[in-house]
């Protein structure tokens, strides 16, 4: 597994069949880095919604996975990048329950909370890139609850 | 959207509940189509409930928990009731902390216990002896 350390796989988001296809993909990635079952299912559901907004509100695009090692901890990043409308106002776009295209509005800040590691960068009319990571470690970690 | 995948959900009839098992998070076409079918089915015949079996499920995103809760929604004001069953563990830690905690949605630990809660909560239902009692928990 050392010899995939820093590597960098990509697969199209263009479908729901790629959704289905990008879940199983980081998947077997968590699973072959040991992650237990709760952050397997943590990281594959904040995967399944970021990819659906590059699907639903980017037009398509493609998931990135890179498997990292900081040297004290391993970890896994996903970034999903498209070049569509990007988001105008991303501290709206971040809001529980707000959503422009007709879902539960918890994909993006929903997202955020399933994982430790968070970035956005989006620019009107040139795409938007979410990266997410998350580290294999028994350190604790904040927690941002919703209830 | 490209692709409408061939395979769709099953759905069983066992008197009058409807049964679905879902093997594993489905495509998003096939979990609308199914929303659809469903409707369909309960506007045809008599169906007093409809449980629907995640226990294979390894993910339940927005989408999906979207589509659980508006088949359970239009059952109800087509007069059927919805159990969603079998939820793993980490799938419901993982929808508490998305924040999607969907409470309008009945659920039960497995399908025995949605057909008993379904079974024993409407006791006026009049029976389909062809079929209906045969199926009721305990012959599973």
């Amino acid at each position: 597994m050392s010899a995939r350390l820093g590597l960098t796989t990509s697969f199209p988001i263009g479908s729901d069949a790629d959704l289905a296809w990008a879940r199983h993909q980081v998947r077997r990635a968590a699973a072959g880095l040991g992650f237990g079952l709760v952050e397997q299912t943590k990281l594959l559901t904040a995967a399944s919604e970021l990819a659906r907004n590059t699907l639903v509100h980017g037009g398509g695009g493609r998931m990135e996975l890179t498997v990292l090692d900081d040297g004290q901890a391993r970890g896994l990043r996903l970034s999903c990048i498209d070049e569509g409308p990007g988001i105008r106002d991303i501290d709206l776009a971040m809001t529980d329950g707000y959503t422009t295209g007709g879902g539960l509005g918890l994909g993006l800040s929903g997202a955020k909370r399933l994982v430790q590691e968070f970035t956005l960068d989006s620019r009107p009319g040139q795409g938007t890139t979410v990266t997410v990571t998350q580290w294999l470690s028994a350190l604790p970690v904040p927690r941002s609850g919703v209830l | 959207m490209t692709l409408r995948p061939a395979v769709s959900v099953p759905v069983l009839e066992l008197g009058d509940v409807l049964l679905v098992t879902l093997r594993e998070a489905p495509y998003d076409g096939a979990a609308e189509q199914l929303q659809d079918d469903l409707a369909h089915r309960i506007a045809r015949r008599p169906v007093t409930g409809v449980v629907i079996d995640i226990s294979a499920v390894e993910i339940v995103d927005s989408f999906l928990g979207r589509v659980l809760a508006e088949i359970a929604a239009g059952a109800h004001l087509m007069a059927a009731r919805t159990v969603v069953t079998g939820m793993r563990p980490a799938v419901a830690i993982t929808l508490v902390e998305l924040g999607l905690i969907l409470p309008g949605l009945r659920t039960a630990l497995d399908v025995d216990s949605a057909l008993a809660l379904l079974g024993a909560a409407s006791p006026a239902r009049s029976p389909h002896p062809q079929e209906g009692v045969s199926c009721l928990p305990g012959s599973a």
